[in-house]
């Protein structure tokens, strides 16, 4: 596959998430970092509540990314996930604060009421979508300058991410992200029928899209004194293609921005990020950490085995599953628009009587006596296979006389509808 | 190799190893209720938009609608703290990832699968309240309460394998012939770590939930809502509870067998003796339990159903392996009077329900109730403070010392008061929400988005 050996295809699978996450997570991120710029007024508000719903269905799906890449790297290369996590601690502590902050920004608004508390919340959203990136870009500086030696926080603890290369990283990646965001927001305002907010999005990818240009070449000069070895290795092929590729895609997505092709500018600014990922990675190989190659660091060929099975019979249930939710949230179906009061094919009113006495569900009350009497017994004979059996299949027949236990109480007792009158004689 | 690893990372002096210890245990304190509610809530709400599909009654769906709002903030705030372990993992324990990752952490790849479903999912079934068909909103909440269920298998296999380290050999240090579906599903502590924990989950968010309807009984919000509301989780509590105390059983007498210095930590046995007695309440000191009410013989019955069975105590082996006796015993002491509460709370509940055909009408029931709930919660903790505590001095049972484990940086203490503060600030966030969403008027509920409360006004 691609020539790639086995002790190196879980890390390939790896950097997919990096990009992806890079990718998603980061018009989550630059969506945060708009509502930080919105300013005041009306027109503010509107472009903060855009890039929040824009964002709401999608974000904590995109963070799982972050979780993937972490936990591939620590299975498969464990030596070097544990030298980067311990050199690295100050940054990820960072990042990891700023991913609190944009988390429980998320779980306040549902009950934020009044434009104070929506702009509170949205300004903890804004200053975790600032921290998380330009933590975690900075420790990707970290690491392809190579400051991250092997062992137990053998690096420095603040130098080896506040570093010319690792500033860099941080900016470009605050700027990309905001880029990637602005193409999405004016894309999904465009879908949603908003021309203002389309062309609200439209200026900033434009701003944000010729920063990121400015600043990738700045870049370039930057890691070029700071990280020579990186730099000679980014120039010279194969790396080369990869950077180019992207310098061409984000060159691309300006041109159909400016010329309102916006879904196809999704796709080509999507390339440009997902390039980057993949040239520090053509650029870096063999090389993992210093005097560390990607085969050193890896685990036994049979955990790889086992860990790329995984992926991909994960990546089975993953990917349909994330279909799902992008189209439907990509066709519009979770705009506010869609809202239809589905009925029940039986029909149901609109309202509830409060003080109503309703039946529960059908099933009535011979049912519910036989239930009780079933799961009594149930409960009975899993204990004794519980406590008195001594291995393993008693206790199975244990756990699975209790579950049928909880299951027939459920429905016996979870629908019981008191008559209210009960209350008077008390 | 792997060799690289432990001949480069070796024992590291660490100062502040209790301050790594005492951040790693607040991270899980935050995590594990939340977890709770990952398991179990979604399974409620779910049961409740079941009752409407069924019922074509709307008080059922706005009930569905209501706790589908806490549901998703609570499982954001469960996102994050999830994440900031998994950081964790790395940052304080590097030695541990970087010797033993290899060994167990496929496991954690798996759960990453899950948590992504669960994810996904979730985004699918909140932003489709009323856009997607009842039938097709239902089901995309199945796969939520699948993956809750599969997380915590894999989660705790890691776990497990920690307190019953299989599937690899070590030569000098070294880690060789890993074998990691035998290290995280051939271990005997799994199967009882996860019908606990799972059943936790839904007696922690049961007794929760129900807590909250019982403080409005108590002050007189008892409509048919509220009686239902409280109905449903109190029911899924007040099953799992007596069923718990039997599982619970199950998991000391598996501590026995083969932590043997746990269980002597638990209950106090400071020498090997045979028919040993049960110690209820005292404190440890000088090897033996004072102040306790002793029951002759008690301890030996339980733990090896043999009254004159031998029981190991803490002086088979060395001091330096001996876990903090007064932590992990009172913590034990804790989480089983609590259990025995919320399982005798229970039995009342379901006695009333069964035989008498209400619900039960004393006041003091519904105050009882309101105990319940964080009552739940801290035998939640205490419970892994006693499996946790219990371990030590080790963080792979009589493989690696926690010692080993830990990271050579420095700044401990300040990335514990930062996070300590981050984590006060995300409780108070949490209290200030659902406080939010319960004021919020009943019909209300059938507003077609949470956010669009935000926007109205």
């Amino acid at each position: 596959m691609l020539g790639i050996d086995l002790y190196e295809l879980p890390l390939f699978f790896a950097l997919q998430g990096v990009a992806l996450y890079a990718i998603l997570a980061g018009a989550d991120f630059g969506a945060g970092i708009w509502q930080l710029l919105s300013g005041r007024g009306e027109r503010a508000k509107r472009i903060r509540e855009h890039a929040h719903h824009s964002m709401a269905p999608v974000w904590e799906a995109n963070h799982v990314w972050l979780i993937f890449v972490l936990v591939v790297v620590w299975t498969g290369y464990p030596i070097a996930f544990a030298s980067m996590a311990s050199t690295l601690a100050v940054a990820l502590t960072a990042a990891g604060l700023g991913i609190i902050l944009r988390g429980v920004a998320y779980a306040l608004r549902s009950g934020s009421e009044g434009a104070r508390e929506v702009r509170a919340v949205d300004t903890l959203t804004a200053v975790g979508s600032v921290l998380a990136p330009f933590a975690l870009a900075a420790c990707a500086g970290a690491i392809a300058s190579q400051r991250v030696p092997v062992g137990n926080a053998t690096g420095d603890l603040y130098s080896s991410w506040l570093n010319p290369t690792s500033l860099m990283a941080g900016v470009l990646a605050l700027l990309s992200s905001a880029y990637l965001a602005a193409v999405y927001l004016a894309a999904d305002a465009r879908r949603a029928g908003d021309a203002e907010m389309t062309e609200a999005f439209r200026k900033r990818a434009l701003l944000t899209g010729s920063l990121a240009g400015v600043a990738a070449v700045a870049g370039a000069i930057v890691v070029r004194s700071d990280a020579r070895w990186i730099f000679d290795r980014l120039i010279d092929t194969p790396a080369v293609y990869s950077v180019g590729l992207s310098l061409l895609a984000g060159a691309a997505t300006l041109l159909l921005v400016a010329r309102r092709r916006l879904d196809a500018a999704r796709v080509s600014s999507a390339i440009a990020v997902a390039a980057v990922v993949g040239g520090w990675a053509l650029a870096q190989n063999p090389v993992l950490l210093p005097n560390l190659t990607v085969r050193e660091a890896a685990a036994p060929d049979n955990v790889m085995l086992l860990l790329v099975i995984s992926i991909l019979a994960g990546g089975l249930i993953l990917f349909p599953s994330l279909a799902l939710l992008f189209r439907l949230v990509l066709r519009g179906s979770f705009s506010a628009e869609t809202v239809v009061k589905r009925e029940l094919p039986r029909g149901s009113s609109s309202t509830f009587d409060h003080d109503a006495k309703v039946a529960g569900p059908e099933g009535g009350l011979p049912r519910a006596v036989t239930s009780t009497r079933l799961a009594a017994a149930c409960f009975a004979v899993g204990g004794a296979f519980l406590v008195i059996g001594d291995s393993a299949w008693p206790h199975a027949i244990g756990v699975a006389l209790l579950a049928a236990f909880m299951f027939l109480g459920l429905s016996a007792l979870a629908t019981f509808d008191e008559d209210p009158g009960e209350d008077a004689r008390e | 190799m792997l060799a690289a690893m432990s001949a480069t990372l070796g024992p590291v002096e660490q100062a502040y190893l209790l301050e790594a210890r005492q951040m790693q245990a607040l991270s899980f304190a935050v995590h594990i209720p939340l977890v709770c509610f990952g398991i179990a809530f979604p399974a409620m709400v779910l049961r409740a938009e079941w009752l409407w599909m069924r019922t074509g009654d709307e008080l059922y769906r706005v009930l569905a609608m209501r706790w589908t709002k806490v549901m998703v903030a609570l499982f954001a705030c469960g996102v994050v703290t999830g994440t900031i372990l998994s950081f964790e993992l790395g940052l304080l324990w590097p030695n541990f990832m970087g010797t033993f990752g290899a060994v167990f952490g496929l496991g954690f790849a798996l759960e990453g699968f899950s948590f992504f479903i669960e994810a996904i999912f979730i985004g699918i079934y909140v932003y489709g309240w009323d856009r997607l068909s009842p039938r097709a909103h239902f089901a995309c909440g199945i796969p939520i309460v699948v993956a809750g269920m599969t997380g915590s298998l894999f989660v705790l296999a890691v776990n497990s394998w920690m307190n019953d380290p299989g599937g690899f050999t070590m030569r000098d240090g070294v880690v060789t012939d890993i074998d990691p579906i035998e290290a995280l599903f051939g271990n005997g502590h799994l199967a009882y770590e996860l019908v606990h924990m799972y059943l936790a989950g839904f007696i922690v968010a049961g007794f929760l939930v129900a807590a909250a309807y019982a403080v409005g009984r108590l002050r007189g919000r008892w409509g048919r809502y509220e009686r239902i509301a409280l109905t449903i989780p109190l029911t899924v509590a007040a099953l799992a509870a007596p069923a718990q105390l039997l599982v619970g059983d199950w998991a000391a007498r598996e501590v026995a067998k083969t932590q043997p210095t746990k269980l002597a930590a638990l209950e106090g046995v400071g020498h090997t003796e045979r028919g040993a007695a049960l110690h209820l309440g005292g404190w440890f000191e000088d090897g033996e339990v004072k102040g306790g009410i002793p029951i002759p013989k008690g301890l030996s019955l339980l733990a090896f159903h043999d009254p004159n069975a031998e029981v190991q105590g803490l002086d088979a082996v060395p001091e330096a392996d001996r876990p903090p006796v007064n932590v992990v015993r009172i913590s034990f002491q804790l989480m089983v009077s609590i259990g025995t509460f919320l399982a005798a709370l229970s039995a009342w509940y379901l006695f009333t329900r069964v035989r008498r055909r209400r619900m039960p009408t004393s006041r003091w029931f519904y105050r009882l109730l309101v105990l319940a709930g964080p009552a739940s919660v801290v035998a939640l903790i205490s419970g892994w403070v006693t499996t946790e505590v219990g371990r030590q001095p080790w963080v792979v049972y009589e493989v690696m010392r926690t010692t080993e484990a830990v990271t050579a940086a420095e700044g401990i203490p300040l990335g514990y008061a930062t996070l300590a503060t981050f984590y006060a600030c995300l409780i108070v966030a949490i209290a200030w929400i659902l406080r939010r969403l319960a004021r919020a008027p009943l019909q209300a509920g059938a507003e077609p988005e949470p956010e669009h409360n935000a926007a109205a006004h």
